[in-house]
C-alpha cells in the first residue's frame, strides 16, 4: 500500500460521517444546536486554570453521553486521538521543566505543578478535539454547513466547504493512484527527489483545474448561475433549546463547583 | 503548526476568531461583487488538490510540525488572495473537525496563521513584487521561496504570540521563539522550494494558466485597500488583546464570574505597555499560582477561583478519590446510554 492510501485510511472521513443515519438521539438534535453547545463546551473547558484538572473531570460526561447517545464510533475517535496534536505535547512537554515547584504530596511522592499543568493541557486536549470530532460524527458534515449556513456564515465559505468536502475523496484517491504509479516505476527508492515532487503535483494540479472547467461546464448545463442553493429545512424546537440549555448549564456549573472535590470530601467525611 | 485548543485561553481565542471572522467576511463580501461562477467549482476541487498534494509530502522529519505543502501561497497565485484565503479557511476547518488537528477555538488562530499571513502579506508585498509582470524562472524561484519563508515565520510568530498570551504553556517567551523560529525557517525553505516547483511547472506546461489568474487577480484587487484592512484589523486585535491583557491579569479568568471578585487591576499606562507587562507578567512569575499560594486569605469565598486546593494531605486525597469516582460515574452512565441504545436498536431491527 502507498504512503497516500495510508494517510487515507488512517484519515478514515469515511468512518466518521458517511452513514451517519439522522435516526439517532443527538442526530436528531438541530446542528444549530449542536454546534452552539460545542463551543460553549469548548469555551468552558479552556476557561479552567492550568492546574485545575480535578474540576475539568467531570466535563467527560458530555463526550461519553453524546458518543453512547450518537452511536459513534468510539474507536476512531480514539484513533484520531491518539495522534495527539504535536503542538500540545510539545509545548505543554515544557511546563514540567520550567515550573518545577511541589504542589501536591502523594504521600512521599511531590507532583511539582509543572506536571499537573501538563496532565490538564492533554485533558484539555482529549475534550476539545474529542467535542469537535464528535460534532461531526453525530450529525455528519453536511449537518454542519447547515447550520453554518442558517448561522449567517457567508455563503461563499459554506458552499466552498461543502464543495471541497465532496471532492476530497475524488482528488486523494487521483492522488493516490499516481503515487502508486511513480512508485511502481522507480525501483524500492523511498522517497520522492524535490523535481519528481514538483512535477508530480503540478501535473495533479493540471488535472485538478481541467476538472474544475469540466464540473463548471456540467454545472452551467444543469442550470447553475454561481450560487449553490442549499435545502433549508431546518427547525428548531423545544428540545434542541433543551439540549443547548440543560448541556450548557451543566457546563457551568462544573465550572463554577469543583465536583469531584466535593464528591470526595463527602465520601471522606462519611467514612472517617 | 497548528494551534490547540489545549494552549489557548478563550479570551485569546474569541479575539482571533473576531480578527478571522472579519477578514472572512470581508473576502466573501469581495468575491459577490465580482461573481464569476467558474470560481465556485475551482475554489472547491482545489481545496480538495491542497489536502491530495499535502497527503503526498510527508518527507520533512518529525520536528514538532507537520511539515507539508502548505498550500496558502499556491492558492494565492491562482486564486489571488481573497479566494485564497477562504479556501485556506475551509481547508483549516475541515483539518479542525475530522483530523483533530487544533480545535474549534483554535480555528481562529490557525486560520489567520495560515491563512492570513501567505494571502493578505507574503503573496501581495512579496511574490507579486518580485515576480512582477514578465516571470521567469529565477525570479519565480525567489519569490515563491522568500514569500513562503516569511509567511511561515509570521504564522509561526502568531503561535508563540497566542500561546504565550493564553499563559498556559510556562516557556518563556524568548526561548519559545528561539524554538520556533529556526525550525520554521527550515520548514519554510522547503515549503519554499516546493511551491517553486510547482509553479514553475505549471508555468512551462500551461503558461496561460498563471496568465489568466493573473489577470483575474489585477481585476479585483488593490494593495492599498489590503494595506488599510490590515491596519483596521491590527488595530482591533491589539485593542481587544490589551483590554484582557489589563483586566485580566491571569488570562483565564472568565469575565462574567471575575466581575465581584477582582484582586487587583493593572494600571494601563497605554495599551501596548499593558499588553507586554500582561505578557511578561504570564511568562515570568506564574502570578495565578504563585500569588494564591502565598496569600490563601485572599479567596473571595465563592470558590470559583482556587486553580488547585489548598496543599494538604486530605484535600488531595479527597481530590484523588473524588477525581476517580467522578470518572467512574462518567463511565458507568455512558456505558448504560450505550446498552440501552443497543438493546432499542435490537427490539426495533427484530
Amino acid at each position: 500500500m502507498t504512503k497516500v492510501e495510508t494517510a487515507l485510511g488512517s484519515m478514515s472521513m469515511n468512518g466518521l460521517d458517511h452513514g451517519v443515519t439522522r435516526d439517532t438521539l443527538t442526530g436528531s438534535i438541530d446542528p444549530r444546536a449542536r454546534l452552539i453547545t460545542t463551543m460553549v463546551f469548548i469555551i468552558v473547558a479552556t476557561s479552567f486554570g492550568k492546574y485545575d484538572i480535578l474540576g475539568l473531570l467531570p466535563l467527560v460526561i458530555y463526550p461519553m453521553v453524546l458518543m453512547a447517545l450518537g452511536t459513534v464510533p468510539v474507536r476512531s475517535i480514539a484513533k484520531k486521538l491518539l495522534y495527539v496534536s504535536p503542538l500540545a505535547i510539545f509545548i505543554g512537554i515544557f511546563n514540567p521543566l520550567f515550573d518545577s515547584r511541589i504542589l501536591v504530596h502523594l504521600g512521599p511522592v511531590g507532583i511539582s505543578g509543572g506536571w499537573i499543568s501538563f496532565a490538564t493541557i492533554m485533558l484539555k486536549f482529549v475534550l476539545t478535539v474529542s467535542a469537535a470530532l464528535i460534532l461531526v460524527a453525530s450529525g455528519g458534515f453536511d449537518a454542519v454547513c447547515q447550520a453554518l449556513a442558517r448561522l449567517k456564515v457567508p455563503n461563499v465559505f459554506v458552499s466552498q466547504l461543502m464543495f471541497m468536502h465532496r471532492y476530497i475523496y475524488v482528488m486523494t484517491d487521483q492522488a493516490s493512484r499516481m503515487v502508486r504509479a511513480h512508485s511502481l516505476r522507480s525501483f524500492r527508492r523511498s522517497g520522492m527527489s524535490l523535481r519528481v515532487f514538483g512535477s508530480l503535483i503540478g501535473q495533479l494540479l493540471l488535472r485538478t483545474l481541467d476538472r474544475a472547467q469540466r464540473i463548471h461546464t456540467a454545472m452551467v448545463s444543469r442550470g447553475f448561475t454561481g450560487e449553490i442553493p442549499l435545502m433549508r429545512e431546518l427547525r428548531l424546537a423545544g428540545r434542541d433549546a433543551a439540549f443547548v440549555v440543560s448541556w450548557s448549564a451543566l457546563f457551568i456549573l462544573v465550572r463554577l463547583y469543583n465536583i469531584p472535590l466535593w464528591i470526595g470530601s463527602t465520601l471522606m467525611g462519611v467514612l472517617s | 503548526m497548528h494551534m490547540a485548543d489545549a494552549l489557548l485561553s478563550p479570551a485569546v481565542g474569541a479575539t482571533m476568531w473576531a480578527a478571522t471572522a472579519s477578514l472572512m467576511v470581508y473576502s466573501a463580501k469581495k468575491l459577490k461583487d465580482d461573481p464569476d461562477d467558474r470560481r465556485v467549482p475551482l475554489m472547491g476541487v482545489l481545496g480538495a488538490f491542497i489536502f491530495a498534494a499535502q497527503m503526498i509530502n510527508f518527507t520533512i522529519p518529525a520536528t514538532g510540525s507537520s511539515g507539508h505543502l502548505g498550500g496558502g501561497m499556491i492558492l494565492a497565485v491562482l486564486l489571488g488572495p481573497h479566494a485564497a484565503f477562504l479556501v485556506m479557511a475551509s481547508i483549516l476547518t475541515v483539518q479542525a473537525l475530522f483530523f483533530a488537528d487544533g480545535g474549534l477555538l483554535a480555528l481562529g488562530c490557525n486560520i489567520f496563521n495560515l491563512g492570513v499571513f501567505p494571502c493578505f502579506i507574503a503573496y501581495p508585498f512579496i511574490y507579486r513584487t518580485i515576480v512582477g509582470e514578465g516571470p521567469t524562472k529565477a525570479l519565480l524561484f525567489t519569490g515563491a521561496t522568500l514569500a513562503s519563508v516569511v509567511a511561515l515565520q509570521l504564522g509561526a510568530f502568531g503561535v508563540v504570540l497566542e500561546t504565550v498570551a493564553s499563559g498556559i504553556s510556562e516557556l518563556p517567551f524568548a526561548s519559545f521563539v528561539l524554538l520556533m523560529q529556526p525550525i520554521h525557517l527550515a520548514i519554510g525553505v522547503v515549503e519554499g522550494l516546493v511551491t517553486t516547483a510547482v509553479i514553475t511547472f505549471v508555468w512551462q506546461a500551461r503558461p496561460e494558466i498563471l496568465q489568466m489568474a493573473q489577470g483575474r487577480i489585477d481585476r479585483d484587487f488593490s494593495t492599498r485597500k489590503v494595506l488599510a484592512g490590515l491596519a483596521l484589523v491590527a488595530l482591533v486585535t491589539g485593542g481587544i488583546f490589551s483590554w484582557f491583557a489589563s483586566a485580566h491579569p491571569d488570562g483565564l479568568e472568565w469575565a462574567m464570574f471575575h466581575a465581584a471578585g477582582q484582586e487587583e487591576l493593572e494600571a494601563p499606562k497605554g495599551a501596548a505597555h499593558a499588553a507586554l507587562a500582561g505578557i511578561q507578567e504570564k511568562t515570568a512569575f506564574m502570578p495565578d499560582y504563585a500569588f494564591r499560594q502565598g496569600d490563601p486569605g485572599e479567596d473571595d469565598g465563592e470558590g470559583v477561583e482556587e486553580p488547585w486546593p489548598a496543599v494538604s494531605a486530605g484535600t488531595t486525597a479527597a481530590g484523588i478519590v473524588g477525581g476517580f469516582l467522578t470518572l467512574v460515574l462518567a463511565g458507568l452512565i455512558g456505558f448504560a446510554l450505550r446498552l440501552a441504545g443497543r438493546s432499542r436498536e435490537t427490539v426495533t431491527g427484530a
